[in-house]
C-alpha cells in the first residue's frame, strides 16, 4: 500500500512551481548540489583508472603514452579539480555516515565526532598502505 | 550600557525617533488576487520582541485583515512556522533584534505548501501523509489488563524520545527541497513520527510501516540534504531518523532476498 | 504485506561504493592524477606497476575500486539528475545510462583485469 498523492486542489489555493534553478536560491542548497556532483569526480576516476589499466595491459610504450597524456596542463587541471570534489566527498560521507547508524554505549549516544574519529583514521592509514604499495622500488 | 538607557529615555521624550523595524509581509486575498504581493509595515524595533509580536501589532493597529496562525507564543504548539527572510522559522521564537534596528524583514507563508490567505498555509497534504505512517502504538497482541502497564525503561525511552519531540510545525517540509519537487513524498516529519514508533518497545508495527514507507516516495526519495535537521527547532533531527530507517529498510531487503518464502514478524516461516 | 522496494538494494550498492570512494580514491587519484605528472614524485617503472596490478590481492582490490564507486556513481547522479535538472518523466532512460554505465564499466574492469 502506497501513500495516496493526496495534493488536494482548490482554486483559490495559490501554488508556486519549484523553479530549476531551485538549488542556486541558496548557499545551502548549492553546496549540497556540489557534494552530489562529486559522484562525478568519482566516476572520472575510475574511467581514467580503466585507461591506466588498459595501457598497462598493453606494454610500456602504451604506458609511457598515457602518463605522457596525464601530464598535459589540462589533465592537471581537471585532475586537481577532481581531487578537491574527490576531498569533498570523503569529508561529507564521513561526517554524514554515523546518523546513519547511531552507536549506543552504556545506555548513551557515543557524540557523532566520535563515531566520524575512526573513519579519517582509516582513511589515513589506507591512504599511506597504498602510498607505500606504488612508491615502493624493491 | 549608560549611553544605551539614555538613548532610551531620550527617543521616548521625543516619541518620533523611536526605532522602527520595517516587515515586508506577503499578502494573498484568494477573493481578489491573482498572486500574493508584499505589503510594508513598520513596526516598533523593541529588544524583547518576537516577529509573531510584532505580527500582533500589526494586526492589532495597523492591519486588522493580516491573516496567520498562531498559539502557544511559546515554541510547543507548532502553528507560527513561516519563512523570515527566506529561513523557515517560528516566529514565536525568532526575535526581531536579531534583524538588527531599521532593517527589512520579509515574511512569507512557509515554503512548498499551497497558501490559502496571506500566511497561512494548506496543511491537509501533509496530515494525509502523517496519518499515512500510522503514528501511533500497533499492537499484534492485547495483553489482558490484568498484565498491567507496559514497562519501559529509561534506556528504552531513550532509544526514540528525541524523535517524539517533534511539534508537527513543518519547517522541515519547508525547508526540503525534495519536498517542493516531489509533491508526493512523505517527508521529513512524517518519516521521523514513524521511526518514533518502531523504535518504541511497545509497539509491533514496525514491518506494517516498513511496506508503507519503504519505496520512492517514502524514505528512497531523500537525498539526505539534511536541510530539515538544521531548521528543527525542536531538535528532532529527521534527517538522522529516514538515514537509519533507510538501513533499516535495506537490511530487510537483503533479508527477504535470502529467505524469499514469507515471514512472520517473528522470523517465524508463514506456509500458505 | 507487500515486499521491500528494491532500492533498498541499489542504496546499499551506493553506500558500499561510497565507502570504498572516500577511504581509497583520494590517495589514487593524488598520487597519478597530481603528484606523478607534476613531479613532485618520481614515476613508479613499468615493471613495478604491471608486478604489483598482476598480484591476484591486487586484481580483487582494484576491481572493487573500480566497480563499487561506479554504483556510488549510477544512485547519486541518477536522483541528481531527478531532482537537480527535474527529469524525472525520463526516469527509464536515467535508470539505464546510470546502471548501465555501472555495468559497463565493472565488466570491463573485470575483462582487463583478468586479462592481466
Amino acid at each position: 500500500m502506497t501513500m495516496q498523492p493526496s495534493t488536494e486542489f482548490h482554486p483559490r489555493w495559490y501554488r508556486t512551481r519549484v523553479s530549476t534553478y531551485w538549488w542556486m536560491g541558496s548557499w545551502r542548497y548549492l553546496k549540497f548540489i556540489l557534494r552530489e556532483l562529486s559522484s562525478v569526480a568519482v566516476a572520472w576516476f575510475v574511467v581514467m583508472t580503466l585507461f591506466q589499466l588498459r595501457a598497462l595491459l598493453n606494454g610500456p610504450d602504451a604506458y609511457a603514452r598515457f602518463t605522457h597524456r596525464l601530464q598535459s596542463p589540462w589533465m592537471i587541471a581537471l585532475n586537481v579539480i577532481a581531487f578537491c570534489f574527490l576531498l569533498l566527498h570523503t569529508i561529507t560521507w564521513f561526517n554524514l555516515a554515523p546518523r546513519a547508524m547511531p552507536v549506543r554505549f552504556g545506555g548513551k549516544r557515543v557524540p557523532e565526532f566520535l563515531v566520524a574519529a575512526p573513519n579519517y583514521g582509516l582513511w589515513v592509514v589506507a591512504s599511506a598502505g597504498i602510498a607505500w604499495f606504488v612508491l615502493r622500488t624493491s | 550600557m549608560g549611553r544605551r538607557k539614555s538613548r532610551e529615555t531620550q527617543s521616548s521624550k521625543r516619541g518620533d525617533m523611536a526605532d522602527k523595524i520595517v516587515l515586508e509581509i506577503a499578502r494573498y486575498a484568494p477573493e481578489k488576487d491573482e498572486k500574493p504581493s508584499f505589503q510594508s509595515f513598520e513596526v516598533p524595533f523593541r529588544k524583547e520582541w518576537v516577529v509573531l509580536d510584532a505580527l500582533n501589532h500589526i494586526k492589532d493597529r495597523l492591519d486588522g485583515s493580516l491573516t496567520y496562525r498562531w498559539s502557544c507564543r511559546m515554541g510547543v504548539c507548532g502553528s507560527c512556522g513561516m519563512m523570515v527572510n527566506g529561513e523557515p522559522k517560528l516566529t514565536c521564537a525568532t526575535f526581531l533584534s536579531s534583524y538588527g534596528n531599521g532593517a527589512k524583514v520579509r515574511v512569507e507563508p512557509l515554503r512548498y505548501f499551497p497558501v490559502i490567505r496571506d500566511l497561512v498555509t494548506a496543511l491537509s497534504d501533509f496530515l494525509a501523509k502523517l496519518q499515512g505512517v500510522k503514528p501511533w502504538l500497533i499492537r499484534k497482541d492485547e495483553p489482558p489488563l490484568s498484565a498491567g502497564e507496559f514497562l519501559q525503561t529509561p534506556e528504552q525511552l531513550d532509544l526514540y524520545k528525541q524523535f517524539s519531540m517533534c511539534i508537527n510545525c513543518t519547517l522541515c517540509y519547508a525547508a526540503c527541497p525534495v519536498v517542493g519537487l516531489e509533491p508526493t513524498f512523505v517527508g521529513p516529519a512524517a518519516i521521523a513520527l514513524a521511526q518514533r514508533y518502531n523504535l518504541d518497545n511497545r509497539d509491533q508495527g514496525a514491518q506494517e510501516r516498513l511496506g508503507l514507507l519503504a519505496h520512492p516516495e517514502g524514505i528512497w526519495g531523500c537525498t539526505f540534504v539534511g536541510e530539515c535537521t538544521r531548521v528543527c527547532p525542536k531538535q528532532v533531527d529527521p534527517a538522522g531518523a529516514i538515514q537509519q530507517y533507510k538501513l533499516k529498510a535495506a537490511l530487510e531487503w537483503v533479508k527477504s532476498f535470502v529467505l524469499p518464502r514469507g515471514h512472520d514478524d517473528a522470523g517465524k516461516e508463514v506456509r500458505s | 504485506m507487500s515486499k521491500p522496494s528494491n532500492e533498498g538494494f541499489f542504496w546499499l550498492l551506493f553506500s558500499a561504493g561510497g565507502v570504498v570512494a572516500a577511504v581509497f580514491i583520494p590517495i589514487h587519484l593524488f598520487l597519478f592524477g597530481v603528484a606523478i605528472p607534476l613531479g613532485w614524485i618520481s614515476q613508479p617503472s613499468y615493471e613495478h606497476l604491471l608486478a604489483l596490478v598482476q598480484s591476484p590481492l591486487a586484481r580483487v582490490y582494484l576491481f572493487v575500486l573500480c566497480s563499487l564507486p561506479l554504483f556510488h556513481w549510477a544512485h547519486r547522479f541518477r536522483f541528481t539528475l531527478y531532482d537537480g535538472l527535474q527529469v524525472k518523466h525520463l526516469n527509464e532512460v536515467i535508470f539505464a545510462f546510470c546502471y548501465g554505465g555501472a555495468l559497463l564499466g565493472t565488466l570491463f574492469s573485470g575483462y582487463l583485469l583478468m586479462s592481466m
